[in-house]
């Protein structure tokens, strides 16, 4: 198979001996860095511990839905299970995931700059999110929370006796991490940008990140009030949502709901920026309709906030409210669209490769598109109300958050592995692991469909025995998808001893990262670069070599 | 080969900097190519910040929209049973704190080091004499059995006082001014908390004026901590009539 990889000659090629890893040395100069690039990788391995526990979550709901009876754990055990794989695998994996490693590494590079406009934020970003963390934890070891992540009134204000605000408290805490970010991104982008490099010849992946920083900093206050009431009502007797003193539960779901679908948007988007790159670099072409691309970024970013209350068609909305909100949710669904088609021209009468980033963004078209027509399929007033709160949902999210996100985001580690630790991957390896992991997902998933279409609902232990076999089909999947997000972990570690010197731009790519080292300087640049050339330029790239070459010979 | 190969004229000097090239101010962090871009990127993540903030706040500002909307007569009659004249010190007393902390930010503009000082301490008690009258204020509504709860005692609104205005409520009414309690709580609350935070930060200031740390051309922290001390004004500015000027007669 043909490749467009570039490494340079193994025999003598050596990891450059100054990079940001090198620069110091110690435990606290890792805990006490203000290189972006650091707290990149602390969160690396922070979002990557708390994904095994909420996948080890996912494999006790997975084991449970063997069998039809509700035998493996007691009804409340398994609701602290779908509950806390919930809440791990969003707020402290698909929440951070791209923004918090790849978009903190990578955007100042991105736009020529020494680092994001706060860098000591960005560090307190890290140890909120770690607080967040280690709350969770807390509540694990107290107990569990079994409200399901929705923390839907008055189950979590009045009928639980679980750690609800404890898990109120941890998300809170999070959600500033999350606030932080995003304002960091913000000013970044505005304020920090190099000569030469204008909106329109910035990356797509800092559109994306930019777009999801203006989600994080709208919409994750309007949580933190929502569950600061939870909390409240629940210690100090506070009453807003309580029907008792006038309240209305419903009211917690809006203010909710209004953060959670913007939240789905600050997943998606720096999913689409990976892609956008990866699409690019392995079609040899520039992203078609880049002005497209960046302002349906945006437009995304703003219609998403106007379609909350499709969570809550059965809700008690009046009729009215649930037809405009389904009128809208329509609508949103373009812009993604658009995206999808603009990747698909890239492609198009392009020199296509490969290697394992590009796999993994394949896998994501083909799974993004169908999770996200089944969500039209749930705007639809109509079919809602028979297919929500049921295995269709669960399915859909899934396919777009998983088959969707999570691909993204192995599609961004391992296009930018060698840039951020100078090795590479072993390809035959990764190649393996991502076909497992695509296998794995769709046996995990697509049995959800059907089965949430035949009327299992989700968040429970027990289903009628004809959706048995559908149900161990999943969870076979499960297994298989379990292993195939192991090996990364075990190839990506050996590389970073054993793999192949990468070099400054294996991959031949445009952007400015490609340009530098690998691993990158702690102050990225020698000089500030400044920028003449478009984004995707393979030409200027293709010149550039070559005057290269003629210099050094 | 650095990225400078591909240019076809050098960077321009700082045509805007009143100092040598090479050189930066004290205050000046690394990353950034100028004190004008920092200062710049500082006072738009202040904005930004307070931009959350609205958010935050709204989220009650809405809950309280809805609850006004559904039940008037309570929020009426629960209204008229907070303390106005205290409302009334604390408005004035936070408007008098928001222009000291002007006259701070103005003294560190004009290198006044003594008067900074005493800005950001007159910012500072002021602080603590609005924390104080509030204090009153939920003591004052604790023991009248005004606090949602288990002890919240109806009888005020269902058989008011014959001396007060206040027409009485239905009992169904009555218990739904525990939402209006609720929403003073959390809304005071959330805005003591804002400004407790506030204060602690105006101690730090306060330490490192004494230095002279603002008085030589750093005024960003002050200028910044000046937003958000407006900003906490501001939310005070909303919650006075809102929670204390209902229907007043």
């Amino acid at each position: 198979m043909s490749t467009i990889v570039s490494l340079p000659d193994q025999a003598t090629a050596v990891v450059p001996k100054k990079n940001y890893i090198t620069a110091e040395h110690g435990l606290l100069s890792w805990l006490l860095t203000a290189d972006h690039k650091r707290i990149a990788m602390l969160y690396l391995f922070s979002i990557t511990f708390f994904f095994f526990i909420g996948g080890f979550f996912a494999g006790m709901v997975r084991l449970e839905l063997l069998t039809p009876a509700g035998d493996l754990m007691a009804a409340d055990t398994y609701n602290k299970m779908f509950t806390m794989h919930g809440i791990v695998m969003i707020f402290l994996f698909l929440v951070p995931s791209v923004p918090a490693t790849l978009g903190n590494f990578f955007i100042p590079i991105m736009i020529g700059a020494k680092d994001l406009a706060f860098p000591k934020i960005n560090l307190l970003s890290w140890y909120l999110y770690m607080a967040g963390g280690i709350f969770v934890l807390t509540t694990l070891v107290l107990g569990g929370v079994d409200t399901g992540w929705t923390f839907t009134t008055p189950l979590s204000t009045h009928y639980l006796n679980t750690h609800v605000v404890t898990t109120a408290t941890a998300i809170f805490i999070a959600g500033f991490s999350s606030i932080f970010t995003g304002l960091n991104f913000i000013v970044t982008v505005h304020r920090m940008r190099a000569p030469g490099m204008t909106w329109f010849r910035l990356p797509l992946f800092v559109w994306s990140n930019y777009a999801a920083s203006v989600l994080m900093v709208l919409g994750t206050p309007v949580l933190a009030i929502a569950i600061v009431l939870v909390a409240l009502e629940r210690t100090l007797g506070l009453g807003v949502f309580d029907p008792a003193k006038g309240g209305d539960p419903l009211l917690f779901q809006h203010l909710f709901w209004f953060y959670s679908h913007p939240a789905v948007y600050i997943m998606i988007l720096p999913g689409f920026g990976v892609i956008s790159e990866v699409i690019s670099t392995f079609s040899r072409k520039r992203v078609f309709g880049y002005t497209a691309v960046a302002f349906s970024s945006v437009a995304i970013a703003v219609f998403g906030f106007f379609v909350w209350a499709h969570h809550m068609f059965i809700m008690g909305v009046s009729n009215y409210s649930a037809l405009v909100f389904s009128l809208l949710t329509m609508l949103v669904a373009v812009p993604s669209a658009i995206k999808i088609f603009n990747w698909a021209f890239t492609l198009q009468k392009g020199s296509i490769t490969f290697e394992t980033p590009m796999l993994y963004a394949f896998g994501f078209i083909g799974l993004f598109t169908i999770g996200g027509l089944t969500g039209v399929f749930l705007g639809s007033l109509g079919m809602d109300v028979h297919l929500t709160e049921t295995y269709f949902i669960v399915a859909h999210f899934h396919f777009v958050m998983v088959g969707g996100m999570l691909m993204a985001f192995l599609a961004g580690i391992h296009f930018w592995w060698p840039k951020m630790t100078g090795r590479m991957y072993p390809e035959g390896m990764s190649k393996f692991a991502a076909v497992v992991t695509f296998i794995g997902f769709i046996l995990t998933f697509f049995p959800q469909f059907i089965v949430g279409y035949l009327g299992m609902p989700r968040r429970y232990a027990a289903y009628p025995a004809e959706f048995q076999v559908l149900n161990v089909l999943s969870t076979a999947g499960a297994t298989v998808l379990g292993v195939g997000y192991m090996l990364p972990i075990f190839y990506l570690a050996w590389s970073l001893k054993y793999g192949a010197i990468a070099g400054n731009n294996p991959w031949q790519a445009t952007g400015l990262e490609w340009q530098i080292q690998s691993p990158p300087l702690t102050e990225n640049f020698l000089e500030t670069p400044i920028v003449d050339h478009e984004a995707y330029d393979y030409e200027w790239l293709e010149r550039k070599t070559q005057r290269e070459l003629q210099h050094v010979g | 080969m650095s990225i400078a190969s591909t240019i076809t004229h050098p960077p321009e000097p700082e045509i805007h900097a009143s100092h040598d090239v090479h050189e930066h101010p004290f205050y000046q962090k690394h990353h950034f190519e100028t004190a004008e871009q920092q200062r710049e990127a500082a006072s738009f993540g202040m904005w930004l910040f307070l931009l959350t903030e609205i958010m935050f706040f709204g989220g009650l500002f809405f809950a309280y929209l809805l609850y006004r909307n559904w039940y008037y007569d309570a929020f009426v009659a629960a209204s008229n049973s907070i303390s106005m004249p205290l409302g009334l010190i604390n408005t004035v007393v936070l408007i008098s704190s928001s222009f000291t902390m002007a006259m701070g930010v103005w003294s560190a503009e004009v290198r006044n080091k003594k008067f900074l000082e005493w800005s950001l301490i007159a910012t500072i008690v002021l602080g603590f004499v609005f924390l104080g009258i509030k204090s009153v204020e939920y003591a004052q509504k604790f023991e009248e059995h005004h606090v949602p709860g288990a002890s919240f005692d109806i009888r005020d609104f269902v058989h008011p006082p014959a001396d007060s205005k206040e027409k009485p409520l239905t009992v169904d009414m009555a218990n739904h001014t525990q939402i209006y309690f609720s929403l003073y709580f959390a809304m005071t609350g959330v805005h003591a908390l804002h400004m407790i935070i506030g204060i602690a930060i105006l101690f730090v200031l306060l330490v490192k004026a004494r230095t002279g740390l603002y008085t030589t051309g750093y005024v960003q922290p002050i200028e910044n901590f000046g937003l958000y001390w407006h900003f906490v004004d501001i939310v005070w500015i909303f919650l006075f009539p809102f929670l204390y000027l209902i229907n007043r007669h």
